[in-house]
């Protein structure tokens, strides 16, 4: 065989799965999705008096008593969606145990003593969790409602309708997405 | 654990077994040629690139082939990633990467291998991701089925001169296989939230905390193929733990689907391919056997949860959630971790550097075993015949017999080379990652200290030799160690692995093909499944486990006696 008989094929190989799975395929199957499926194809963004205010995807900081509180991100920024990642903290890693016990003592200052939801005190994967546990919402519902002057029973309501239920356990979790339980609350009638 | 958890292990397993059947047959008809339905598309590829699609190739024609692609590809991936400041699709104006990640990069994609030392987000452009990378997910991971086609056709009759035709294979795998997949997920992943889009990063103005700029881009498309292919160069930096590459648990799911499926339907394929299922389904076995174990063990220490922060206040039953999603769960994060070692994918959907110990020491020592569980596209397929070749050779010393696989007498030579394959990642691994730790710049590298340092670095060689691309992701990979390092451990764990497996697979081809006796040993029954497990484990794991009791297993108990670093 000679070799140089061999660069006309795969040169012209390289070219032409460029060409169709590079340029081709990418273009028509973005065109596509950005006629049928625009909302989820641009990122699932959320609009409130026509700004946009996030992704129903994406987590976002919440300081504010009278939200509930996302996750802890690792991310230099917090939720900076920019960027994306965790804290890579190894499971005996002497700072990994005094963020999770800064967070702990956080969290029962906030909330109140009682048990803390292990997803409450830990980083993400991705720093842009955009969920927390039922468990996590329910113990900050009391906290929220005082701060809104709501009763405790309509926070509780409203967490549980915003609630996306596991399939029967095994597929997923019980978890509730904080912006989209933080817009229900901003959209309430006041108390 | 709970019993849901281990329903979920189960479902994936149910559902990945399930469709290998008929996919593995669909598969051995591609590889047959009796597969036409885009002929145009197929016979305009050949025409213009000048293939001759009836030529037929020695194994050395065919290695030959397939490094000379390889390498041209390389080479553009290279200029791609060097030039992209000045070409297309740029909306962030992302500089051109530095000498050294670009070979990094370059040597990762062309080789299935996906390593990443590099923060998407702010590293590569919109257009280096498509018209470099995408490609390269495509490419590679036909390139790798086209060799276990290669193999199989070793097998299927005596006296062959010709293992198929590389050109050929390559494309009828892209067009007929992944193409036609990956098209169906990822319009299931734009519809499940998933973006595909060439607009530039967006603002949003939050309700509480001002503004948020929001990445985006092409994900789905490369999303589908970067599980289907087992690539798993992730869009973004958080790879699949991010709502945008992996929006709730029924894409977590599917995903998880996709990157084990082609591992499991090549046996079958083989099986189809030698007319004798049994054989192909013996193989199988073996794999998911370890791969079930891999995730029962990584979702039992994982739910087991970090026992200094149960001191600390949390529940024993929460389980470890350091880097990992709420949406997804522990168990269906153990699965697919394990699952993306198992296989050569390394994707992640949650950080294995913050795993337990035990939990991050499976997909460790998964990596480790040659990634035969089901392994990588093709890759794990080739490797499994190595470790069936040796089985046999095992089997054939305890009973004094010339040992046949298949029909075909194995002998000294096919056995040198199949150690020669296996040797070749072990040098590699232990080598490079002990000459790491002996330099400065190695140890700057590490971001956590103790024995889980020694597993980071452990971690990155096997990953790249093994052509994994997982990460324990805290470990800083863009220096000139790392980058050189890991690059030519990344071609050498594929090309120097590939072409001895080429070469058996032409021994073999030209043997007669020996009619099945009384006295062949039977490669299919459990007693066969059991010496291959046997054979993976011993002949595969042994040499890594002085390394990995330094690693994880110190760290383990010292975790457990209460130390941190």
């Amino acid at each position: 065989m000679n070799i140089f008989r061999e660069l006309r094929p795969a040169i012209s190989l390289v070219a032409l799965f460029t060409l169709f799975t590079g340029l081709l395929l990418p273009a028509a199957f973005t065109g596509v999705m950005q006629l049928a499926l625009p909302f989820q194809a641009n990122g699932s963004l959320l609009t409130r008096n026509g700004q946009v205010i996030g992704s129903a995807l994406i987590g976002q900081n919440f300081a504010s008593p009278g939200y509930f509180a996302p996750r802890p991100s690792a991310l230099d920024k917090p939720y900076d969606a920019a960027t994306s990642g965790a804290s890579n903290l190894g499971p005996a890693s002497a700072q990994l145990l005094t963020n999770v016990k800064a967070n702990i003592a956080g969290y029962l200052k906030a909330y109140g003593a009682g048990p803390v939801p292990a997803d409450a005190v830990t980083a993400s994967g991705s720093g842009l969790d955009p969920d927390i546990s039922l468990e996590n919402a329910l113990r900050q519902a009391p906290a929220v409602a005082a701060a809104r002057k709501l009763a405790l029973s309509t926070v509780v309501k409203l967490v549980h309708q915003q609630t996306q239920p596991s399939f029967l356990g095994i597929v997923g979790t019980d978890h509730v997405n904080v912006l989209q339980l933080n817009m229900a609350l901003d959209a309430l009638p006041p108390a | 654990m709970t019993m849901q958890g281990l329903l979920y292990i189960a479902l994936v397993f149910a559902l990945v077994l399930g469709a290998a059947f008929p996919m593995g047959r669909y598969m051995a008809a591609i590889f047959e040629g009796r597969v036409h339905y885009l002929g145009t598309v197929e016979n305009g590829f050949y025409r213009l690139a000048g293939v001759d699609a009836k030529r037929q190739m020695g194994w050395l024609e065919y290695a030959i082939t397939l490094l000379l692609l390889s390498v041209i590809h390389f080479l553009l991936l290279y200029a791609i990633l060097r030039l992209q400041y000045y070409l297309p699709m740029n909306p962030q104006h992302i500089a051109g990467m530095s000498p050294r990640l670009a070979f990094n990069t370059a040597a990762s994609f062309a080789t299935n291998t996906n390593w990443q030392a590099y923060v998407p987000e702010a590293s590569i452009s919109n257009g280096a991701q498509v018209f470099g990378l995408v490609v390269h997910m495509f490419v590679s991971a036909a390139a790798g089925i086209a060799v276990a086609a290669a193999v199989m056709r070793a097998f299927t009759g005596g006296g062959l001169k010709s293992i198929g035709n590389f050109y050929v294979d390559l494309t009828r795998v892209t067009l007929y296989l992944l193409l036609p997949v990956s098209l169906v997920a990822a319009t299931l992943f734009v519809v499940a939230g998933m973006p595909q889009s060439f607009g530039a990063f967006v603002t949003a103005h939050t309700l509480n905390a001002g503004t948020q700029t929001i990445a985006i881009g092409p994900i789905a498309l490369q999303e589908a193929i970067k599980e289907f292919g087992t690539n798993g160069g992730g869009f973004l930096n958080a790879n699949s733990a991010h709502p945008f590459e992996n929006p709730n648990a029924w894409t977590n799911l599917l995903e998880n689907w996709l990157l084990l499926v082609i591992g499991f339907a090549l046996p079958i394929a083989f099986g189809t391919m030698i007319k004798d299922p049994k054989q192909g389904r013996a193989l199988m076995a073996a794999m998911a056997i370890i791969l079930a174990l891999g995730c029962v063990g990584t979702y039992a220490a994982e739910s087991a949860g970090n026992p200094l922060h149960v001191a600390a206040g949390l529940s024993p039953h929460d389980g470890n959630w350091e880097g990992k999603e709420v949406r997804f769960g522990i168990p269906a994060s153990a699965t697919f971790n394990v699952s993306a070692t198992g296989t050569s994918t390394g994707a992640v959907d949650s950080f294995t550097d913050s795993y337990t110990p035990l939990g991050g020491a499976i997909p460790l020592f998964l990596m480790q075993l040659g990634e035969v569980t089901p392994g990588g596209v093709g890759s794990g397929f080739y490797t499994m015949v190595v470790f069936a070749l040796l089985a046999v050779f095992v089997a054939g010393l305890m009973v004094g017999r010339t040992p046949e696989y298949l029909g075909k007498k194995v002998q000294a030579k096919e056995i040198k080379l199949a150690m020669l394959a296996v040797l070749i990642l072990t040098l590699f691994i232990l080598a490079g990652a002990g000459f790491s730790l002996m330099t400065k710049s190695g140890l700057a590298s590490l971001e956590n200290a103790g024995p889980h340092g020694l597993t980071e670095m452990l971690y990155a060689w096997s990953s790249a030799s093994e052509n994994n691309g997982s990460a324990f992701a805290g470990l800083s990979a863009d220096t000139p160690l790392l980058d050189f390092g890991l690059g030519s451990a990344m071609l050498f764990g594929r090309f120097a692995f590939l072409i001895p497996i080429l070469a058996i697979a032409g021994s073999l081809a030209a043997k007669p093909k020996l009619p099945e006796s009384a006295g062949s040993f039977p490669t299919h029954g459990p007693l066969f499944i059991g010496l291959l497990i046997g054979v993976i484990i011993i002949l595969g794991g042994l040499q890594y486990l002085p390394a990995d009791t330094l690693g994880p297993l110190a760290d383990h108990y010292l975790l457990y006696a209460g130390k941190t670093f």
